[in-house]
C-alpha cells in the first residue's frame, strides 16, 4: 500500500485532527469523547439480523390479502346469487391472489430460479413453507374457479354440463375462499414467529391486520369498479371499525424499548399513518357516505401499513436494546 | 489439550460423521490472543469473500458481526474492568483504574433446537449426522426466512455482486472437513487453543472445568453461555465469557420463533373464520 492510497490518507487526516482537537468524530470512528464507547450490547451492533426483504414483500403482503380475501366476498355472493359481483371478485382474486402475489413472491427471492425448491418439502413449522403451499392452493383453485364460473356465466355449455359446470365453480370457489382467508392472515404468523422483537410481541394482532386490512381492501377494490353494494358496503364499516380497534391496541399494549420502532422513528409514523387511513378515518368517511374516498383510504392505509411493519422489523432488528428488552416479555 | 501436540483433539484425525458423535466449539477468551488467525483460516478454506475492507473504529475489531461473508468473528471488548487479579496502574492520579481487554471468537452456535432450520421452507438447511447445522447452497433459493428466524443474527443473505450472491450463508461447521476426517479449519489453526473442537459432551465438561479453574484464580465473573434452559436447548458452539452475555451482543436467553407459532396461527385462523362469518352475514343482511 503506498502513502497515496485513499485510507492512508484518511488515516493521516484522523491523526491530524486527533492531535488537534484530542477527540475525533466522524465517520469510521465510533470513539467520541473517549477510549471505551458506551453503546448497548457489542458497540450498538445489531443482536438479530434485520429483514433482507426489499419492497416486493410488504406489496406481495397487499396483493395477497387482496387477493384472498377477494375469493371469499366471492364465494358469499355466488351464494346469495349476485353473479356480477362474484365475477369481478374472481378476477380480483385471480388478478391479485394468482398473479401478482407469485410473481412478487418470486421476485423477492435471492434466487428466483430455485422458486420451485420452496415446493419440494411440506413443512407445517415453518410459516414460509406453509404460505408458498397455501398460495399455490390458492392459485390453483382461483383460478379454475374463475374459468369455470366465465364458462357459465357465458353460457358456453348446454344442460347438464352447464349444471356440472356450476357445482365446479362452487366447489373451487369454495376452496379458493378457503385457501384466501390464510393466505390473507398467515403473512402475520410469517413476521410474527421470527426473532424480530417489534414482530413477535404481536404475533396475536397481526394475523388480525393483516386478515381483516385484505378483507376491506378487496371489498374497497370491489367498490371502486363499480359494485356499489350494500353487503360491500357493511363489510367496509366492519373491517374499519377493527382496524380502529387494532389502532388503539397497538397505541395501549407498548413494550417500552422492545417494541418502540412501533412507536418511534420513520416506521413508526409509518404504522400510524397506516392506521389512521384504514382505521379511523375510512370509517368517519363512510359514515358520512363518501363511500370511493372511503375505499381509496383504506386501501392507502393498508399499503403504508405494511410497508410500516416490514420498515418496524428492520428498525427493530437492527436495535439491540429491543431484544435485549423483550427477554422480559 | 494444550501441550498435547498432534494428540490434542483439535490436530488428531477423527471419525466423528462416520460415527454420529456429536460435536461441538468450545471457545475460551480467556487464552484467547485476538490474532484473527480464525477468521482467515475459515475465509480460506471456505472460499469466503472479503466483508469489506472498513475501519470500524471499535478496538481492534473491523469486522463487525457476522454475516454471509463472516462465519468467524473475533470480538475485542474493552472494558473499564479488572481481569481475574489482575493489578491495574492509576492511569489518573490515585484511584486505580482497572481495565481490561477480553477476545473472543464467536461462530454460529450450531443451536440444539435451530430456528434457520426450522424456518427453511426449501429443506436447504439440515441438521448432520454430527448434530451441526449446515445449508445446502444449491438447494437454497435466497427466500431470507432463516435470517430473521435466527435468534442469534448469525445467518444471512449474500448480497450482489458477490460471489453466489443471493444465498443464505453461515458456518458449515466446516462439514466437508470433517467428513474427511478434519478438523475444522479455525480450531486446527488456533495457536492457544481458545476455539478447542471435539466431541460435545467432553468439551462441555471441560467447560465447566475451566470455569471452576477461573473463578479459583479470581475471574469472578467468568461463566458459560449455553442456553440449555430456554427453547434452543443448548448450542454445539458455546462459549465462555468474562461478565454479562449482553456486552458480547449474546441474548441472555434466546428463543426459538417457533414457540411463538401456536398463539400466532389461533390469531390467524380465528381472523379466517372472522373473516367468512362478516362476509356471509354481510350477504344475508343486506342483500
Amino acid at each position: 500500500m503506498t502513502t497515496n492510497s485513499p485510507s492512508e490518507k484518511r488515516l493521516e487526516q484522523l491523526r491530524e485532527k486527533a492531535w488537534q482537537e484530542g477527540v475525533v468524530p466522524g465517520r469510521g470512528v465510533d470513539v467520541v469523547g473517549g477510549p471505551i464507547p458506551r453503546k448497548p450490547g457489542y458497540y450498538g451492533q445489531p443482536v438479530v439480523k434485520p429483514p433482507v426483504w426489499t419492497w416486493e414483500v410488504p406489496l406481495y403482503f397487499f396483493f395477497g390479502g387482496i387477493g384472498g380475501m377477494s375469493a371469499v366476498i366471492a364465494f358469499g355472493a355466488l351464494l346469495f346469487h349476485h353473479v356480477e359481483v362474484a365475477r369481478a371478485a374472481m378476477w380480483v382474486a385471480v388478478i391479485a391472489g394468482a398473479v401478482l402475489s407469485p410473481i412478487l413472491l418470486i421476485m423477492d427471492l435471492g434466487r428466483p430460479h430455485l422458486f420451485l425448491n420452496m415446493l419440494r418439502v411440506f413443512k407445517y413449522r415453518s410459516a414460509m413453507s406453509m404460505g408458498a403451499w397455501i398460495l399455490t392452493a390458492f392459485g390453483m383453485c382461483a383460478v379454475a374457479g374463475l374459468i369455470a364460473l366465465e364458462l357459465q356465466a357465458h353460457q358456453i355449455f348446454p344442460g347438464a354440463l352447464d349444471q356440472l359446470l356450476r357445482f365446479t365453480a362452487g366447489v373451487f370457489i369454495f376452496a379458493a375462499a378457503i385457501f384466501g382467508t390464510l393466505l390473507a392472515t398467515y403473512t402475520g404468523v410469517l413476521i410474527g414467529a421470527t426473532a424480530i422483537p417489534a414482530w413477535f410481541l404481536h404475533r396475536t394482532l397481526l394475523p388480525i391486520h393483516f386478515g381483516t386490512a385484505g378483507l376491506g381492501s378487496a371489498a374497497g377494490v370491489l367498490e371502486l369498479l363499480g359494485h356499489r353494494v350494500a353487503a360491500l358496503n357493511v363489510l367496509g364499516f366492519y373491517t374499519a371499525a377493527v382496524e380502529t380497534v387494532l389502532l388503539i391496541w397497538l397505541s395501549v399494549d407498548k413494550h417500552g424499548a422492545a417494541d418502540r420502532a412501533i412507536h418511534e422513528h420513520g416506521s413508526g409514523w409509518l404504522i400510524r399513518i397506516g392506521e389512521i387511513l384504514n382505521g379511523p378515518l375510512a370509517l368517519v368517511l363512510r359514515f358520512f357516505g363518501l363511500v370511493p374516498f372511503a375505499a381509496i383510504s383504506f386501501l392507502i392505509g393498508a399499503l403504508v401499513s405494511r410497508f410500516g411493519w416490514i420498515a418496524v422489523g428492520k428498525v427493530s432488528g437492527s436495535d439491540p436494546e429491543s431484544v435485549f428488552a423483550a427477554e422480559r416479555y | 489439550m494444550i501441550g498435547e501436540g498432534l494428540q490434542s483433539t483439535n490436530q488428531r484425525k477423527h471419525s466423528y460423521v462416520r460415527d454420529n458423535v456429536e460435536v461441538g466449539f468450545f471457545t475460551d477468551p480467556t487464552v484467547c490472543i485476538g490474532c484473527k488467525a480464525c477468521e482467515v483460516a475459515c475465509k480460506e478454506w471456505n472460499q469466503v469473500p472479503d466483508d469489506g475492507f472498513t475501519w470500524t473504529g471499535n478496538s481492534y475489531d473491523n469486522t463487525g458481526h457476522l454475516g454471509a461473508s463472516t462465519w468467524r468473528h473475533v470480538m475485542f471488548l474493552e472494558e473499564d474492568r479488572a481481569k481475574g487479579n489482575q493489578i491495574a496502574g492509576p492511569m489518573s492520579l490515585g484511584d486505580q483504574d482497572p481495565f481490561r481487554w477480553v477476545f473472543l471468537s464467536d461462530v454460529c452456535k450450531h443451536c440444539e433446537e435451530a430456528g434457520c432450520l426450522e424456518a427453511c421452507p426449501t429443506g436447504s438447511i439440515v441438521r448432520t449426522e454430527t448434530g451441526t447445522v449446515f445449508v445446502q447452497d444449491d438447494v437454497c433459493n435466497g427466500c431470507g426466512y432463516c435470517v430473521v428466524s435466527c435468534p442469534f443474527g448469525v445467518i444471512d443473505r449474500r448480497p450482489e455482486p458477490l460471489p453466489n450472491a443471493g444465498g443464505a450463508f453461515k458456518c458449515t461447521f466446516c462439514y466437508d472437513r470433517q467428513k474427511s476426517g478434519l478438523v475444522p479449519a479455525c480450531a486446527k489453526v488456533c495457536p492457544t487453543e481458545s476455539i478447542v473442537f471435539g466431541r460435545l459432551d467432553d468439551l462441555r465438561a471441560r467447560g465447566v472445568e475451566r470455569v471452576q479453574q477461573l473463578q479459583q484464580i479470581g475471574y469472578n465473573d467468568a461463566q458459560l453461555y449455553d442456553p440449555q434452559e430456554t427453547s434452543v436447548r443448548g448450542i454445539h458452539a458455546f462459549f465462555l465469557i468474562l461478565g454479562e452475555p449482553q456486552a458480547y451482543g449474546l441474548p441472555p436467553k434466546p428463543q426459538i420463533p417457533t414457540i411463538y407459532l401456536k398463539s400466532a396461527w389461533t390469531s390467524a385462523f380465528l381472523t379466517a373464520i372472522a373473516s367468512i362469518i362478516a362476509t356471509l352475514l354481510a350477504y344475508v343482511f343486506f342483500s
